[in-house]
């Protein structure tokens, strides 16, 4: 996502998306597999039921804009 | 009560293990070696007369009212001056040394006014004490000869007077400037007879680079500098020890009273974190307490365009109770929260969360430090096991190499800065790692060695590129790391970190940073003795904040400088109880003690001593909270203590995810811009008016005194008291301390926590329980927390806030020596004299471009908003960037702040914002418009009756 789409994002599934993404980044160098449990992991302990309902519901819509790993542990939290 | 007095040794204790014995006035006295004989005379009972003596000073040896006789050695020595030395026969008190002390009194005497009984420091004079210890009875000089006494008196300070008639010349006011505050603004100025104290270059004091500290004011021994209250009201007749409101350093008080009214702060000698120093807002900015603006009763109203209207509290808190439950029937019972404050006490904090846990039965509870230092939490506790600093102040006196990163302790924590350029003065290195060159790059008698202007954003990348030079130049500390750290984890950074990619040399490109003044940054800091990391929010409001904590744990790590004094890594916390509303669970996925709340273990603890069945989910975090009261999930908030709606990023955001709620509670001292949005008014307390404890950046549990009654006639932890009987969930206390009781009850790391250990000790930092019962200056000595320190791989990540074509410069913040946060408190009072107003750092290359004169408004935009404020052209900042400070709400810089945030804790991105200056001649349509809206909604109905 580029800085220009800051106002699109303050709210709403498109910023889990990118919250869940930006978790992952930090996780990516241990590979797809270990980043994913990494963000669910980080995505259980921190986030909010209804912030985790919704990314699992924007999965649901197709997950669109969810990196792979950060795909991956959404899928996990289902 | 009786005024706290604390003995003035005369000179410096002496740190030696060898001890000394002598004889003073024939009675035996054993001290350390390098003691003077001034003060080994006061350890041993004997006061010996002084006026340039001070223990918070060098001895100077220039009054020649100290001097003693010691056998077999000729004259008079000044005691002062003088070591003590085994075996030594010293005499205090002889005919000859008698008749030497009254000769030279006749002279201070004979230049003096001789005004004691209008003089306001009657009562608290040295001078006028010495007079009585040495039998002054005459003055053979008389008073007509040539004297100071018509010299004009400078008021020019808000808060204290320099009256050259009163001076003695005694230096002290020089020497503190000098030797505690480092700021070398005073001088002696002329010789012999015409010398005199002379600020900055003959300059008055507001008009010199005197910082208004007060050390100048508090070693004078006369009325020459002295404080305007204590002319206004008089000497204070008693005095109460407590602890200061403003930054993470902590500073201890006395508060001297008349009655209820302050009449000074007076730094505390035996303050551990401050040892008897102090800054321009702890020592002088208290006014706020007594403002005009404070709101002392309860109001309430229909809807956020009506004006106030004051009410009962048993209305108020009716309202609140009903309007929180009628949201939670309609919404769900996750619909409500509560922020907690970093300005209140311990205590309250933890019966904030405790309201919310147990009371709304969500977890629905977070704290300012969401927005500062969340990822000193999350970081720390992953690389070590602990969330917090690893050291005490104290520490820093063992330190030979400091490196400052994102931070600027002379504005943002004076006394802890002051205490740092002492030992860089004694010849310790410094490197600073920050986008501007902040005072502690050059200041007088300290330069730093290396300085880093990165771009902001870059944290990562730099201490990376740091590490990469640590690990391929061989200057791993092998044995720490394979007797402390987890090797596997180690193997994989280290591989990592030695990356071509990861060089100085490729990071300049990115950074900013010549690669040669990396690696020399590294090196010093690897090889130099003991290094320590001292950091601010300059680390952690950034998208890697998080990422930059860990990044600063794997150098120490690295180093082998963790576990010892003179070492380790210490966040410099902003506001005063930041580490303790952490400690307290103000987070929403954590109990006291940093435990998670889905730990059934822990929430057994609170459910048996609650009575409740507590919440297994965390819960939504100050961001969350916005997002879901724009999304329609979230509609009631209490919030206390804290001002989001101008200290939290995106304006915009924030005041229409308040705008969307239905009931929007704030309890604080004043109207602050929150207000603008809130349906009940709660008139909160200041910490003069409440018992409690703070605990400061080092862990340091100081206790909170009530000097004065509440002005709302309930302490802030009574509020939420009442609020909680009003919404018919169990809470009772008569004290706070039966609060800190049950948090020690509750929370392993305060275990032995209780006010009668805290009276004991002084102060303690945490851990303290039976493992620690005294408590733990220095952490990890021996081992880690987690059992093996953790290194973890920091991949730097570019911020998504980017400069481009519409906004090519980058935006970072900060705060100013005088003003203090969003400054509710400070800009009610003289401090606003040193800041006026925000004001727009900029370069002046980046000017030039644009046209900008120095003073002159500017619209500073970025798509998150725009605002204006006016400009000064500095070379402070690189070409490129801007900075500006966040203490006005006229200017309200976070409008222009995105809501770009650490991807572990959304703590915002507030040090990264890309921009564009421009001319301007008024105020932008935003200002304009939230201006009317505040006047509008901080309207108060009047009282029929009246």
């Amino acid at each position: 996502m580029s800085a220009s789409d800051s106002a699109a994002v303050r709210s709403g599934p498109d910023k889990l998306v990118y919250m869940a993404n930006q978790i992952g980044k930090f996780f990516a160098h241990q590979g797809e597999e270990k980043a994913a449990a990494g963000i669910a992991d980080h995505i259980k302990k921190y986030w909010d039921p209804r912030m985790r309902a919704r990314i699992v519901a924007h999965l649901a819509d197709g997950g669109a804009g969810l990196d792979k790993a950060a795909r991956r542990a959404v899928e996990s939290l289902r | 009560m009786s005024l706290v007095q604390e003995t003035d040794y005369g000179t410096q204790a002496a740190k030696s293990d060898a001890v000394v014995t002598l004889t003073i006035d024939g009675f035996p006295v054993t001290v350390a070696e390098g003691t003077s004989v001034m003060r080994a005379a006061m350890e041993a009972g004997v006061k010996v007369p002084k006026l340039c003596a001070t223990d918070s000073l060098e001895p100077f040896g220039s009054c020649r009212l100290c001097l003693v006789e010691i056998e077999g050695r000729a004259g008079t020595p000044a005691s002062c001056t003088t070591p003590v030395a085994e075996g030594m026969s010293v005499s205090t008190q002889t005919e000859r040394l008698k008749k030497l002390r009254r000769g030279v009194m006749e002279l201070y005497i004979s230049d003096h006014p001789l005004d004691c009984l209008t003089c306001a420091a009657n009562g608290d004079c040295e001078l006028q004490d010495m007079a009585g210890e040495v039998g002054l009875r005459d003055v053979r000089y008389g008073f007509a000869g040539d004297n100071h006494l018509g010299a004009a008196k400078d008021e020019s300070n808000p808060y204290f007077t320099f009256d050259p008639s009163k001076c003695i010349v005694c230096s002290r006011c020089v020497r503190a400037c000098e030797e505690v505050q480092g700021t070398f603004a005073l001088t002696i100025d002329g010789r012999g007879f015409e010398s005199k104290v002379a600020a900055g270059m003959n300059e008055s004091f507001l008009g010199s680079e005197c910082v208004s500290c007060g050390a100048c004011v508090q070693a004078c021994p006369t009325a020459t500098l002295i404080e305007k209250s204590v002319i206004e009201i008089g000497q204070p007749e008693h005095s109460v020890v407590t602890t200061c409101a403003y930054c993470g350093v902590g500073c201890s008080f006395k508060a001297e009273m008349r009655g209820t009214e302050l009449v000074r702060m007076v730094p505390y000698k035996d303050g551990k974190a401050n040892r008897g120093h102090s800054c321009v807002k702890g020592r002088f900015a208290w006014g706020y307490a007594t403002h005009r603006e404070r709101i002392t009763r309860p109001m309430m109203r229909e809807r956020i365009t009506d004006p106030w209207r004051e009410v009962s509290w048993d209305e108020a808190l009716a309202r609140v109770a009903a309007e929180f439950r009628r949201i939670q029937a309609q919404y769900g019972r996750g619909a409500i929260g509560g922020i907690t404050s970093s300005r209140c006490t311990n205590e309250e904090t933890y019966l904030v969360q405790k309201l919310v846990r147990a009371g709304f039965g969500n977890n629905n509870v977070d704290t300012c430090a969401r927005v500062c230092h969340s990822p000193t939490g999350y970081g720390l506790r992953t690389a070590f096991g602990t969330s917090a600093g690893t050291q005490d102040f104290d520490s820093v006196e063992q330190t030979d190499v400091a490196i400052v990163i994102g931070a600027n302790p002379t504005d943002g924590h004076p006394v802890f800065a002051s205490r740092l350029k002492k030992r860089l003065r004694q010849g310790a290195k410094l490197i600073v790692i920050d986008p501007r060159r902040i005072d502690l790059v050059r200041t007088p008698h300290v330069e730093a060695q290396v300085h880093l202007p990165l771009l902001p954003g870059t944290n990562v990348a730099v201490l990376t590129a740091m590490a990469h030079v640590i690990v391929t130049e061989g200057l791993v500390d092998e044995d720490f790391v394979r007797a402390r750290c987890d090797l596997d984890a180690y193997a994989d950074w280290a591989a990592f970190v030695a990356e071509p990619r990861n060089s100085p040399e490729a990071v300049e490109a990115i950074a900013g940073v010549q690669a040669s003044l990396i690696r020399d940054a590294a090196r010093l800091y690897a090889t130099g003795g003991n290094g320590a990391i001292y950091y601010g929010l300059g680390v952690t409001e950034h998208s890697q904040g998080t990422t930059t904590v860990m990044a600063i744990a794997n150098l120490a790590m690295a180093t082998g400088n963790i576990g010892r004094p003179g070492v380790g890594v210490n966040p410099l916390r902003g506001q005063n109880n930041v580490q303790g509303s952490c400690d307290m669970g103000s987070f929403p996925h954590e109990f006291s003690g940093y435990r998670h709340v889905s730990d059934d273990a822990t929430r057994a603890v609170f459910e048996r001593l609650w009575g409740v069945e507590l919440d297994h989910e965390p819960g939504l975090r100050i961001p969350n909270m916005l997002d879901a009261a724009v999304e329609g999930t979230f509609k009631g908030l209490y919030v206390q203590g804290e001002d989001i709606a101008q200290s939290d990023p995106d304006t915009r955001h924030v005041t229409a995810g308040l705008s969307a709620m239905e009931c929007v509670v704030v309890q604080d001292l004043f109207l602050n811009e929150t207000a603008n949005f809130a349906h009940v008014f709660l008139p909160g307390s200041t910490f003069l008016e409440k018992d409690g404890t703070f605990t400061n950046a080092e862990r340091r549990i100081n206790r909170v005194r009530k000097v004065m009654p509440s002005r709302s006639g309930m302490a802030d932890w009574e509020i939420t008291l009442a609020l909680a009987a009003a919404l018919d969930v169990k809470m009772h206390y008569d004290h706070p301390s039966e609060i800190m009781d049950e948090i020690a009850r509750t929370t392993p790391s305060f275990a032995g926590v209780s006010y009668a250990r805290l009276d004991e000790l002084g102060s303690v930092q945490w851990p303290c329980n039976e493992n620690a019962p005294t408590g733990m200056p220095v952490m990890h000595i021996g081992g880690f927390a987690n059992g093996a320190g953790r290194f973890v791989v920091t991949e730097y990540v570019a911020s998504d806030e980017r400069t481009g074509p519409r906004f090519p410069l980058l935006l970072t913040t900060g705060r100013a020596l005088s003003q203090y946060n969003v400054g509710a408190q400070t800009r009610r009072t003289e401090n606003s004299v040193w800041h006026q107003e925000d004001r727009l750092e900029i370069h002046p290359h980046d000017a030039e471009q644009r046209g900008v004169r120095d003073g002159a408004w500017v619209k500073l935009a970025s798509r998150a908003g725009e605002t204006t404020l006016r400009a000064r052209i500095t070379d402070r900042v690189a070409p490129g960037v801007v900075y500006t400070t966040f203490h006005h709400p006229d200017t309200q810089a976070n409008v222009v702040t995105t809501d770009f945030s650490d991807w572990a804790t959304n703590c915002p991105e507030y040090k990264v914002t890309a921009v564009q200056v421009l001319p301007s001649n008024g105020p932008s349509l935003w200002q304009e418009s939230y201006r009317a809206m505040a006047e509008n909604s901080r309207r108060i109905e009047l009282d029929a009756a009246e």
